[in-house]
């Protein structure tokens, strides 16, 4: 063996080590990584109590409640499978919009709320021109109302790819 | 010394010195056409997007920036493991010339990022996977810069800091997947080979601006490894030449 070769293999073979201590410590740190957790992890009680914590998910259609001062909010975010109620008072980001993703810094109350000290909209990675976005819109509607008629129950929305 | 066309010819300064003077202009030119197409599909023929409205248009600085980022740090490790390998004198300035354009594209990547993120997401920064591995990627680059400025044997230079490069490699793949193992705010990605959820006129000003800063990188980095060469061997012969063939030295 050269010693070329040999400190080639020597090299790769120390890549592949730090790779695997990163892989391991990584996934030990898995949880404190996520930036957020899901309404269905809060569900299952993993929600941290008496701290602050973060809960990711989708803004539920036609869920957002505004009072007149229009600062205070009340809105529900799902991962279509649990909700939560989240109040919020604040001024909310400009792509903050019913049917796509929120994330919410804030505290778990004993009635369940999560009242929330920050709100931040989660962009989706679709980017298109208007039209097109109102087409795909037209389209999925028509299909909902194709279905309705048929009497199959309705196709759900196409949500985006949280993750 | 065969006649046959040799590659190992290159790795030696005397003859990739004129050659690199030979290629910069070139890579200077495509970088300007490029990035005039890529400014011109992106800033006035590609359409508002439908939900970010004009703000959308710093993708064609951030994602390209963010791509070479990440690429010029494999580069540099690529050179890195050569170097250490087969103890070439070439590779270890080829890893310095590029980190100054690695720093700039990181840095670059990330104050876009941030000028994006407060009207879109709310806020400026967040501790998310994406961000806080991109922010390490730049330490990386100015810890390396520190560390081969700090040691004057440039060969030990080059080794230390090879070293810190082959090290810091791992966090290049946990940058690209942050997305796609861990619940990030930052979005997933938007180009894919299969099928991209991008307006194919948006695609393409992405796409032209990235290979303009390719080009740009290449340029200076050709740039910057010239000065190296003459800096390291001017006690050489074909140095002294060189200088005064150019009538820097009489």
């Amino acid at each position: 063996m050269k010693s070329r070769h040999k400190k080639m293999a020597l090299i790769v073979g120390a890549l592949a080590l730090v790779g695997v201590i990163s892989a391991l410590v990584l996934n030990a740190l898995n949880s404190n990584i996520a930036l957020y957790i899901s309404p269905t992890d809060v569900a299952q009680g993993k929600a941290p109590q008496d701290k602050l914590f973060r809960i990711g998910g989708l803004v539920k259609e036609a869920s957002i409640q505004r009072q007149a001062d229009g600062v205070t909010i009340r809105f529900i975010v799902t991962d279509t499978e649990h909700d939560i109620v989240v109040d919020y008072v604040g001024i909310l980001p400009d792509l903050f919009v019913e049917g796509k993703g929120a994330v919410a810094q804030g505290r778990l109350l004993p009635d369940g709320t999560f009242k929330a000290q920050e709100v931040l909209a989660k962009h989706d990675e679709n980017y298109m021109p208007p039209e097109a976005a109102k087409a795909l819109n037209d389209a999925h509607e028509r299909g909902v109302q194709k279905a309705a008629a048929q009497g199959q129950p309705a196709a759900t929305a196409p949500q985006p790819a949280s993750n | 010394m065969n006649d046959r066309f040799n590659l190992y010819r290159f790795a030696s300064p005397a003859t990739f010195y004129p050659l690199a003077g030979k290629m910069i202009p070139w890579f200077v030119a495509l970088a300007v056409l490029f990035g005039i197409a890529g400014l011109y599909i992106g800033m006035l023929v590609a359409p508002t997007d439908f939900q970010q409205g004009e703000g959308y248009r710093i993708i064609f600085i951030h994602v390209p920036t963010s791509w070479l980022s990440m690429f010029i740090y494999l580069v540099m490790a690529f050179w890195a493991a050569i170097g250490l390998a087969f103890n070439t004198r070439l590779s270890g300035m080829m890893a310095r010339a590029l980190a100054p354009t690695g720093a700039l594209m990181a840095f670059l990547s990330l104050w876009t990022g941030a000028l994006w993120g407060k009207p879109m997401w709310g806020t400026w920064w967040v501790w998310d996977a994406r961000l806080t591995s991109e922010l390490i990627l730049l330490f990386l680059y100015i810890g390396y810069l520190a560390l081969v400025a700090a040691i004057d044997d440039p060969r030990r230079a080059d080794k230390a800091g090879g070293i810190l490069l082959l090290v810091g490699v791992v966090n290049v793949p946990i940058i690209y997947f942050s997305v796609k193992w861990w619940n990030t705010l930052h979005q997933g990605s938007s180009v894919n080979f299969a099928k991209s959820s991008m307006a194919e006129v948006m695609l393409w000003g992405m796409l032209l601006m990235a290979l303009s800063f390719w080009m740009y990188s290449i340029a200076v980095a050709l740039a910057r490894v010239r000065t190296l060469m003459l800096e390291r061997e001017r006690n050489t012969d074909w140095v002294r030449a060189e200088l005064t063939r150019t009538g820097e030295m009489q």
